[in-house]
């Protein structure tokens, strides 16, 4: 007996059975890379190439090749490491915090939103190691006896924390983003046809067999590692907004730093999701999965912590007034009025007045609006951290050391080269990796099904799938559940 | 060694629970279920003890920020103390978000490890399974046979009465 409720929207459409979730995913995994991925993938590796060549440039010549100048000595690198890491927090916020509020809608995008976590996290690895100009000695970073005697790394420093939490976050994500792959690699090793991938998936799914005591004792590693998740999540954004606030630069020197940092990251990470998630429900037919009501609901997270950044931004300057520090008041008078008064338009006009369209309804259900908005928030909260890090630097105490920043090829280059090394990654995931987490699906999917004509909501409208069955298998017999009710 | 199997294949998890209960009350000893996903109940219905992996957590984290805190301590403090900003050598506050991070570390690293080793989770050439299809759409209910199969007919008309769509029979070999 399938439950479809009255009240509440389905999680999945299309009456899928257990075996249509089966086949629906592991179709893209088993089926040949079809002409828009292979088009996609093509575009990726041109922007790797750009990045490679970029990264090449800056070791070999120097950390001068950017636009770095004595004044203005953390920018584009800076910029891009934040932006790239907050993208990586709404991964984990889906996958713990959202698992923790038993928030089920979750299960269907929780697995590309943690390899999106990995991934950004890479790409934003990549700032600080080159910025050190001899990436060959970053193992300088970790507590570490060395060869010149037993100095050791600065435990006071906000810099230091940064290589802590970066490193756990980032292993932590890995751990927990593949404990929950080990299942469905299994699925795709019992489907395996080929010598090569029932190789390949034997060896990924760990010899997983889905006994019950194995699924019992995955459940309590998952809610734990979800528990510990939640609080580093957190961690990990109040830890880089540190970096900044623990100084004495005015326009960082504030307490609101973390929480706004936060809700910063929550809010850039949702439009990536959101972007990843458009682009990949079409391109692998997931329409059933990943439905309007989601795409709904994550607008909402955006929007919701897009207005607390928006918040955050007033209460700056408001703090800035009432605290009477000239250096502090001109810091973001300068902001907003200052030589790069365009950065802070883009950002309050991306950030602030953009998102409020989702008050309506038609733009939360609308996939073109939607799309149209993760980018515009992409692109809003990189110049939110552009500005926080170049406006605050230009201008500082000394007005004899004032100066401006431009960015050069090199910059420019390493910054969109690591949106080719993102993006590859995620095609390669997206191909060889079950894209939605089948297991957990799977879970919900007796009770949320939507079961035909009972259902009436005003959604009801999505084409019936066509595509879920791969040729040469032989379809199963249909399940019907009511049988021994 | 060579195990012999009756194997019961059901369709639905609710029918699974129900026939659990109903072979455990009739004497009959289940070796394992397969599921393709968790199945809420299944460890009440099958008489599985509490996982005490949360207890291995919280010593992993406490391993973590005592290494945490001994490592900070006694770097800055009395390996080669310095003074930094004016500060005490020791400064506890400053010391919190590595201890943190370490923490976290600690319990999410150990336990994985735990629950990998514990569970006999580890990359194989080849997986033996009772069922292909129950990493798809099938519950398998596997009951462990004598040499003969002489429980075999019982069985397969118990598992037939509580639901089974299919009874199988198969044997598996352990080195």
């Amino acid at each position: 007996m399938q439950h479809v409720s009255a009240i509440r929207e389905p999680l999945i459409t299309g009456g899928k059975t257990l075996h249509d979730v089966t086949q629906d995913i592991c179709y893209q995994v088993e089926a040949k890379p079809n002409i828009r991925w292979i088009a996609a993938m093509s575009v990726s590796l041109f922007f790797l190439g750009i990045f490679f060549y970029s990264v090449y440039r800056t070791l070999w010549y120097g950390i001068g090749e950017w636009g770095l100048n004595k004044t203005v000595g953390w920018a584009w690198d800076i910029t891009n490491f934040v932006w790239w890491v907050g993208i990586g927090h709404a991964g984990t916020l889906i996958s713990a915090v959202l698992l923790l509020f038993r928030q089920k809608w979750r299960s269907s995008i929780n697995r590309a939103a943690e390899a999106m976590t990995i991934f950004a996290v890479i790409c934003a690895a990549m700032f600080p190691v080159l910025h050190m100009g001899r990436p060959w000695l970053a193992f300088y970073v970790f507590p570490l006896q060395n060869t010149l005697g037993s100095l050791w790394v600065n435990f006071n420093s906000p810099l230091l924390w940064d290589v802590f939490a970066i490193s756990t976050y980032f292993t932590v994500s890995l751990v927990f983003w593949y404990t929950g792959l080990v299942p469905d690699f299994a699925t795709i090793r019992d489907r395996a046809k080929g010598p090569i991938a029932k190789f390949s998936y034997s060896m990924l799914s760990f010899g997983w067999t889905g006994s019950a005591k194995a699924w019992s004792r995955y459940e309590t590693v998952s809610l734990i590692l979800a528990g510990v998740s939640t609080p580093l999540v957190l961690s990990v954004h109040t830890i880089v907004s540190m970096d900044f606030a623990t100084s004495v630069v005015p326009g960082w020197h504030t307490t609101i730093f973390p929480p706004y940092f936060v809700a910063g990251a929550i809010f850039s990470g949702f439009a990536m999701v959101l972007t990843l998630m458009l682009i990949t429900r079409v391109v692998f037919k997931l329409e059933d999965y990943i439905t309007l009501e989601h795409i709904a609901l994550m607008n909402k997270i955006m929007m919701i912590t897009g207005s607390i950044v928006g918040v955050a931004y007033i209460t700056e300057f408001f703090i800035a007034w009432y605290s009477q520090v000239e250096f502090e008041q001109y810091a973001f008078i300068n902001r907003a009025t200052g030589p790069y008064w365009w950065a802070y338009l883009s950002m309050m006009s991306c950030n602030v007045i953009t998102p409020q369209i989702v008050w309506f309804r038609r733009v939360r259900y609308s996939i073109g609006w939607t799309f149209l908005l993760s980018i515009i928030v992409n692109i809003g909260m990189w110049f939110e951290r552009f500005v926080i890090i170049v406006t605050s630097l230009h201008r500082d105490y000394l007005p004899s050391s004032w100066a401006m920043f431009s960015p050069t090829l090199i910059d420019i280059g390493v910054y969109v080269g690591t949106l080719g090394l993102f993006f590859t990654l995620f095609l390669l995931f997206a191909k060889f990796f079950p894209v939605i987490n089948m297991a957990e699906v799977k879970t919900i999917l007796k009770y949320t099904v939507d079961n035909g004509p009972t259902y009436t909501g005003d959604h009801a409208h999505h084409a019936p799938a066509t595509h879920s069955v791969t040729p040469g298998v032989p379809a199963s017999a249909p399940v019907t559940y009511d049988k021994h009710d | 060694m060579t195990k012999r199997f009756a194997l019961g294949v059901f369709e639905d998890e609710d029918v699974l629970l129900h026939a659990i209960d109903n072979m455990r009350g009739a004497g009959v000893k289940i070796y394992d279920v397969f599921s393709p996903y968790p199945v809420h109940g299944i460890d009440d219905a099958l008489g599985i003890a509490r996982s005490r992996l949360p207890i291995a957590a919280f010593f992993y984290g406490m391993c973590g920020l005592a290494f945490a805190l001994w490592l900070q301590i006694y770097t800055l403090g009395f390996d080669w103390p310095m003074i930094i900003g004016g500060k005490p050598n020791i400064a506890l506050p400053a010391f919190i978000p590595v201890a943190f991070e370490l923490t976290v570390f600690f319990t999410c690293h150990g336990m994985v490890i735990t629950f990998y080793t514990i569970t006999g989770l580890y990359p194989r050439f080849k997986t033996p399974v009772m069922d292909v299809r129950s990493t798809d759409d099938k519950f398998v209910m596997a009951i462990e046979l004598d040499e003969n199969n002489s429980a075999l007919p019982k069985l397969t008309q118990l598992l037939r009465e509580n639901g089974a769509s299919e009874v199988n029979q198969k044997e598996m070999t352990k080195k």
